[in-house]
């Protein structure tokens, strides 16, 4: 009860006084976590280059600029690498995400107890994990090169592509579904009419949602060797040719920016 | 009756969904010809694909097996990094972000306030956290730090352009019956924003805080701190079974986080 | 034609839809079931055709008992039985004609239904239904551009064109107005009558189905209360079904309306 009778008054409060109390002690333990993080990282911090990055961010601005233009010629190719990692890589990856989101949708599934879980897993699993870890695994298996770079892509884009679908599949209009199993069709019938029409707009929404994350992914893989525009950052940057880093930045932004620009036409167009 | 009769006889083809049918041609073609120009420009070494093979077999192998034990110390310490960092960049991320998505909200923010928001969330979304790391670790040296900021950094962009979104689009009705009563601009916020936007904030806030733990587990690759550093070296030695561990460690993590986040939205909403 | 012995559903949550019910229809007969939210109105229409699986009882289509088919022979029996719902249920992302012609599915193979390669006499026979609701001039319109007599218009077609015996139907007007219900009634009874199909229409509105209907089947807590002529269903009689209410508008209104039509 928040009215409290404080000296013959009626004194209204939010809170009753165990309820503000614990709301007390839990901003305490926040702010203490938070303090304890911060006196962590604060430890392991050298404090003398933090004081003196100002000096070192100016003298860095100073050497990337102006940008070596004429460097450009030779990022054709990189440029073509990562747009063929993001594209190829989505389509792989939405090659196999449709039957494992059909496998994981509560309304679609053939066993609920055994199949599920291991989607789920698998969506999950593949999820969890940057597609730079991906790269790095990969490339530690097939060596480096755009073809790891592809790959890492495809399976990071399966988790993420398996559980937007699966979800979309469990929101359908099960009395469209009901209509088409009356006519008498078999299963793969009932999907194709049924169910593929209603998820066709959120699946290519999807597609190109996660094509436009593939493009920004994929220009940072190189960083590891698995290809793409990244390498020639990588390079630059081992050899603190900053003007080229800066160029290669610019690229990168006008690359993100207009895989985001294509991505927003795209969906606008489909929905 | 005699539309009828020549309806009938007639075959019928689904109407396409491309109408004309020459663009509907020169798109079809157009991608087969990017795939196949795609496909050859790929190199791909099939003898070694072929012998990793064999490493792949191994390392799927090390997750039936995963070694915690011989590395055990460096993976406690990068893990406690990776979350000290995910922690205190989420908490400052989300601290500044409120501000700045209040200022990115058109109908609450004047216009330059709105303009110069607006280009901060711009900003930060198109810098991908990596590069920004590379560029931290430059100015501020090796270390969580430079983690931190970066994660700190990505949160803002993040968190402001979405909370903005759902500002933008609240209920003017009830945010206009507080500002009728004659409330301070600050009570307004208080009264008339923040009860309907708290939800979404919450959620977005822990979703944050799972992305974050995430990333900060790749930061260690460029010297940020955080777990990614133990990984990379397990790779570089081929010591498949602490991956193994190690990724164990972090998808357990991550499926923990959503769990709670789920449990918390659910209760918030 | 068909006939159902001591069908039975109780859900797993333990409500019982269906207590042990009987019935009989002949060919070429059009019965309305009636009875509040609830009755097992619902549940008995698909139980028939087993969208939902009944608990125990059968259910004679002809002399196949259909709760005993696997699911392939079950399918078969499907394509006999034509279904129109309520809210209509079209694939709203497919067109008019695709929603017409799904009604073959039960005929072709999936390769054939995929490519949309129907033969030629389901085309016809799709454009001849399409005529006779009216709808020709729709078939490459998408089902969601479609107002709501439209739709269970569309809808009408596709149970027809399974070439069914018997028509289930689910409250075929519940989100249509007035005007629209009673026309689609009127389409129903009279398609029914062409072709001489049997059919059960699951309504709400007791005018509406006393104006079209040989019979009445009276539902309540999933048992039959009442079965017989429309002119039989008197205040009385509603009252068991439906529980205590002045009926006496309600029925007179229906003689007012036949007057006026």
């Amino acid at each position: 009860m928040p009215v409290r009778d404080l000296k013959g008054r009626q004194v209204w409060q939010r809170r009753t006084g165990r309820e503000s109390l614990l709301h007390w002690v839990m901003w305490l333990i926040g702010v203490a976590v938070f303090a304890y993080c911060w006196q962590q990282i604060s430890a392991s911090t050298t404090w003398f280059f933090v004081w003196d990055a100002p000096r070192i961010a100016n003298d860095i601005w100073t050497r990337a600029t102006p940008p070596r233009w004429e460097y450009i010629t030779q990022l054709g190719k990189p440029i073509w690498d990562t747009l063929n990692i993001a594209t190829l890589g989505t389509i792989l990856a939405l090659i196999m995400a449709v039957p494992i989101a059909f496998l994981a949708a509560r309304n679609t599934t053939p066993s609920k107890y055994v199949v599920r879980p291991i989607a789920l897993l698998i969506i999950v699993s593949t999820r969890s994990i940057n597609s730079l870890i991906w790269a790095l695994l990969l490339i530690a298996i097939i060596g480096p090169g755009v073809f790891a770079g592809v790959i890492a892509i495809a399976i990071r884009s399966i988790g993420f592509c398996a559980k937007l679908l699966y979800e979309a599949i469990e929101e359908i209009d099960e009395t469209q579904v009901e209509a088409i199993t009356a006519t008498g069709a078999s299963r793969w019938q009932v999907m194709a009419y049924g169910i593929v029409p209603q998820i066709l707009p959120a699946f290519a929404g999807i597609a190109v949602f996660r094509w436009d994350i593939n493009i920004r992914e994929s220009t940072v893989l190189g960083l590891v060797g698995a290809g793409g525009i990244g390498l020639q950052l990588s390079s630059s940057l081992n050899v603190l040719a900053w003007p080229q880093v800066s160029l290669i930045l610019l690229v990168i932004l006008a690359a993100v920016i207009i895989s985001e620009w294509v991505s927003a036409k795209v969906r606008g167009a489909i929905i | 009756m005699s539309e009828l009769n020549e309806l009938v006889g007639r075959p019928w083809k689904k109407p396409p969904f491309v109408k004309r049918a020459w663009l509907r041609w020169a798109m079809v073609l157009g991608f087969v010809a990017y795939l196949i120009a795609a496909y050859l420009t790929i190199e791909v070494n099939w003898a070694r694909v072929y012998e990793g093979l064999e490493r792949g077999k191994q390392f799927i192998l090390a997750f039936a097996n995963p070694d915690f034990a011989s590395r055990s110390g460096d993976i406690w310490d990068g893990m406690i990094e990776s979350i000290i960092m995910t922690v205190a960049s989420s908490v400052v991320g989300i601290v500044i972000s409120i501000p700045i998505a209040l200022g990115a909200a058109r109908n609450i923010a004047p216009l330059p306030v709105y303009l110069i928001c607006r280009s901060i969330i711009a900003v930060s979304r198109a810098l991908q956290e990596i590069i920004v790391a590379i560029l931290l670790v430059a100015i501020f040296g090796f270390g969580p730090l430079a983690g931190f900021l970066t994660l700190s950094f990505a949160t803002i962009g993040f968190l402001s352009k979405l909370l903005a979104e759902d500002i933008e689009s609240m209920d003017r009705v009830q945010a206009e019956a507080i500002k009728a009563s004659g409330a301070k601009w600050a009570q307004w916020i208080n009264y008339g924003v923040q009860p309907q936007v708290m939800p979404r904030l919450i959620g977005l806030s822990i979703y944050r805080l799972d992305i974050n733990f995430r990333e900060s587990a790749i930061l260690g690759l460029v010297g940020a701190g955080g777990i990614g550093a133990t990984l990379n070296t397990a790779f570089d030695r081929y010591e498949y079974d602490t991956a193994a561990a190690i990724l164990l460690v972090i998808i357990v993590i991550v499926m923990a986080l959503e769990y709670l986040s789920g449990i918390i939205r659910e209760r918030v909403q | 034609m068909l006939r159902l012995e001591k069908l039975v559903k109780t859900y797993k949550t333990g409500d019982q839809a269906l207590k042990a019910v009987d019935l009989n229809v002949p060919e070429g007969q059009v019965l309305a079931l009636i009875g509040p939210s609830g009755a097992g109105k619902s549940t008995l229409i698909r139980c028939i055709n087993r969208l939902v699986e009944p608990t125990s009882g059968s259910v004679f289509l002809g002399d196949v008992d259909l709760t005993r088919l696997s699911m392939s022979a079950l399918r078969r029996q499907r394509r006999r039985m034509g279904m129109i719902f309520q809210e209509y249920a079209l694939v709203e992302r497919l067109t008019v004609m695709e929603n017409v012609l799904s009604g073959r599915l039960g005929y072709v193979g999936f390769w054939r239904s995929f490519l949309r390669k129907y033969p030629q006499s389901d085309v016809d026979e799709a454009f001849r239904l399409l005529d006779r609701v009216g709808l020709a001039h729709m078939a490459d319109k998408r089902a969601d551009e479609l107002s709501g007599g439209q739709r269970q218009r569309v809808g009408i077609c596709r149970a027809l064109i399974q070439d069914p015996a018997l028509l289930l139907v689910d409250e075929p007007t519940a989100s249509l107005d007035p005007k629209t219900s009673r026309q689609i009634m009127r389409l129903i009874c009279e398609l029914c009558k062409e072709r001489g199909l049997a059919a059960i229409i699951n309504i709400h509105d007791v005018a509406l189905a006393q104006m079209f209907v040989q019979r009445v089947i009276g539902l309540r807590f999933g048992a039959v209360e009442f079965d017989g002529l429309p002119e039989g269903l008197t205040p009385e009689v509603l009252t068991t079904i439906y529980g205590e209410e002045d009926w006496e508008a309600t029925i007179e209104k229906v003689d007012e309306d036949e007057a006026l039509a």
